[in-house]
């Protein structure tokens, strides 16, 4: 079977992350492999050598020319090959239009089984995969932070608010992997050298089939108006210990009265 | 004669080399160098971590299993990994400066028993020149091997080799010839094999004693021993280079060695002078003194400014060494420069690293502490700075001869 892993190159956490005057995220500075997605090509390359019959494992973006090296990055981690789709039409694209550029990809490479990191670190809207689920008709789920694969039925846990769920879905299926499925382990420097071997498959819209009209500002539903830094959160109370018994009981009284204790 | 031993390693792929290092030391060698160090325990997980990483084998031929890396490239990991603790680039040094002996003048039968293995890490390898009363004056050493029969049994005692218990081979350069003069014209590097971490070897290996590893002020984690020779044989064929080429030929395969391993040393320093300058900008923008951050404060300014402009200047003259052994070229001169001033800033950084921090700076609780004891080690190994300024103005003097 073939497993396809979606991956996006995000401004490096290191930097901070400022808006445009354009309402975009302004992505000039270091760059890195969206973290999250590290997760999903550890997972797929995990599912093969659990023994699952894993023919390929191919490593898909949309982004900018210069995300070629995060791409290669993806493919040192265990891709066999990778796919990039660049054009300047893209480029405003939102969650859906991306989504939709994405499953398009997908389709003309026609896996069993597509993994992607459950968010990126620049926007972080954990819904790319559940787009992609939409737009191939196929089961998405999100936050899986467990895989175990039998012929094509996918067994798998999902982080819920009190505890996981276990679930069983049937291949093809999106699934978007959490950041506690696993620990990437760091690629050789050997496979670092070998991923520039690796066949990379460079796209434009046209050349993907891709209508330019679903894409880009045009083709994106949201419309970036204002940003606003999330409130400063108020400062905390100090409290000197000049006394231990005092202190403790300064500290018991400020959690009773907050109905803590 | 200096020759190129691998093709140039392309920038995109060192960069990208240089960047996974740089990860692994951030999670791997700062968050536990504290712990080893403080134990002086020998750092086995971050060292199979380099084994999977491949390090081991970077500079070793792709023939030969390894990744054929440029030494401009090698020397990139190195600041990297010696920015996490000097101890960690120093257990791959010496297996390095083992490959390059064995990849410059080793025969082919030579490179095929050994390099492979050490490519994966599976054996590493010390050198030795050093002897109890002899260190920089290597025409000093007593150390003997004398033709028995066919084989060679060496007498003597080694000193200071680092890695010497956990390693499997130990370069070794002794005197086979006591009447040549000049005395180095009999001197050969025979390749010792020993059982890794066994300090009495027995069986083949019998003759051949690692005693205690020695206390040092810092640089632990990695073993520093003697090692002695009492009758330890040998054949002819593990004299590097073979017997007919390589015997009373081993001097100036060594010095050739030392040069890329002063490249080596010159890089932790660089390394250690980069940790120094990051911990002195963080402490110094968290730690207020009257009223401000201490940053704020012009004569902090000054030091942090001194610090960074030696640590760039090291950097260039140590990359220009690698740069010139990539090319083909000697590097003799720049190795040298590079080996004094990147060691010295190495030492310097790390000192007012120390002063910034205050009290703090002496505590156990504070890196920099580490730091400070670490740092003599590259003024001391591999030729101290007094010699490189000997080897320096003796190579300018005979260069502009009048």
């Amino acid at each position: 079977m073939k497993i396809l892993v979606l991956v996006k190159e995000v401004p490096d956490a290191a930097v901070e992350k400022t808006i445009g005057a354009d309402g975009r995220i302004d992505r000039s500075g270091e760059k890195t492999l969206n973290p999250s997605d590290t997760n999903a090509l550890e997972a797929a390359v995990q599912l093969k050598e659990a023994g699952a019959d894993v023919s390929e494992i191919v490593a898909v973006t949309v982004g900018p020319d210069s995300a070629s090296r995060s791409l290669q990055g993806a493919v040192s981690r265990g891709a066999d090959r990778s796919i990039h789709l660049s054009d300047a039409g893209l480029a405003g694209s939102d969650v859906v239009a991306t989504g939709y550029a994405l499953a398009e990809l997908v389709k003309r490479e026609n896996p069993e089984l597509v993994l992607l990191g459950q968010q990126s670190d620049d926007a972080g809207c954990y819904a790319v995969g559940s787009v992609v689920g939409q737009f191939l008709g196929q089961p998405a789920l999100s936050q899986v932070s467990k895989l175990e694969l039998s012929g094509t039925t996918l067994t798998l846990e999902r982080q819920a608010e009190y505890g996981y769920d276990t679930l069983e879905v049937t291949l093809p299926a999106v699934i978007s992997v959490s950041d506690s499925a696993n620990e990437p382990r760091y690629p050789s420097l050997k496979a670092i050298m070998g991923a520039k071997k690796k066949p990379v498959e460079k796209l434009d819209l046209a050349g993907a089939g891709i209508d330019a009209g679903k894409v880009g500002t045009a083709g994106s539903g949201v419309e970036c108006k204002d940003f606003q830094a999330p409130a400063a959160k108020a400062a905390g109370t100090i409290i000197t210990d000049e006394d231990t018994a005092a202190t403790v009981e300064q500290i018991v009284a400020w959690l009773d009265s907050r109905k803590l204790v | 004669m200096a020759v190129a031993l691998s093709e140039r390693t392309d920038k995109e792929t060192q960069e990208q080399i240089v960047e996974l290092v740089r990860q692994f030391t951030d999670e791997q060698i700062l968050p536990n160098a504290e712990k080893y160090d403080h134990a002086d325990e020998y750092p086995q997980d971050i060292v199979d971590g380099l084994k999977e990483l491949g390090i081991f084998g970077a500079t070793i031929p792709e023939e030969y299993g390894g990744l054929g890396l440029d030494l401009s490239t090698y020397t990139r990991i190195v600041v990297e990994l010696a920015r996490g603790w000097i101890s960690i680039p120093g257990v791959v040094n010496t297996h390095f400066i083992g490959a390059y002996l064995l990849m410059r003048f080793g025969t082919e039968e030579q490179k095929q028993k050994y390099l492979p293995r050490m490519a994966t890490g599976e054996i590493t390898a010390a050198f030795s020149l050093s002897e109890p009363h002899a260190g920089s004056d290597v025409q000093a050493i007593k150390t003997t091997a004398k033709k028995v029969g066919d084989d060679y049994e060496l007498n003597g005692a080694k000193m200071w080799l680092t890695n010497g218990l956990t390693s499997g081979l130990v370069f070794t350069l002794v005197v086979t010839d006591t009447e040549a003069r000049p005395r180095y014209k009999g001197m050969t590097c025979f390749i010792l094999e020993k059982e890794p971490g066994v300090s009495e070897n027995t069986g083949q290996y019998a003759g051949l004693t690692i005693p205690p590893k020695i206390k040092k002020m810092g640089y632990k984690g990695v073993e520093s021993t003697e090692m002695v020779l009492d009758g330890y044989k040998t054949s002819g064929e593990q004299i590097l280079g073979g017997e007919e080429v390589g015997l009373n030929g081993g001097f100036k395969q060594m010095m050739d060695a030392l040069e890329v391993g002063r490249v080596n040393v010159a890089a932790r320093g660089v390394g250690l002078a980069q940790r120094a300058l990051e911990l002195a900008l963080r402490y110094s923008q968290e730690r207020e003194t009257f009223g401000k951050p201490i940053a704020e404060h012009q004569m902090v300014q000054g030091h942090i400014a001194d610090m960074a402009a030696r640590l760039e200047g090291a950097r260039l003259l140590t990359y220009q060494a690698a740069e010139l052994k990539d090319e083909g070229k000697s590097s003799n001169l720049e190795a040298a420069m590079a080996k004094m001033v990147a060691s010295e800033a190495g030492h310097a950084n790390t000192e007012a690293c120390l002063r910034l921090h205050g009290g703090y700076g002496y505590s156990k609780e504070y890196e920099v502490e580490r730091l400070y004891r670490d740092a003599p080690l590259l003024l001391i190994g591999e030729g101290t700075s007094d010699i490189q300024r000997l080897n320096i103005s003796k190579q300018l003097l005979k260069k502009y001869k009048i």
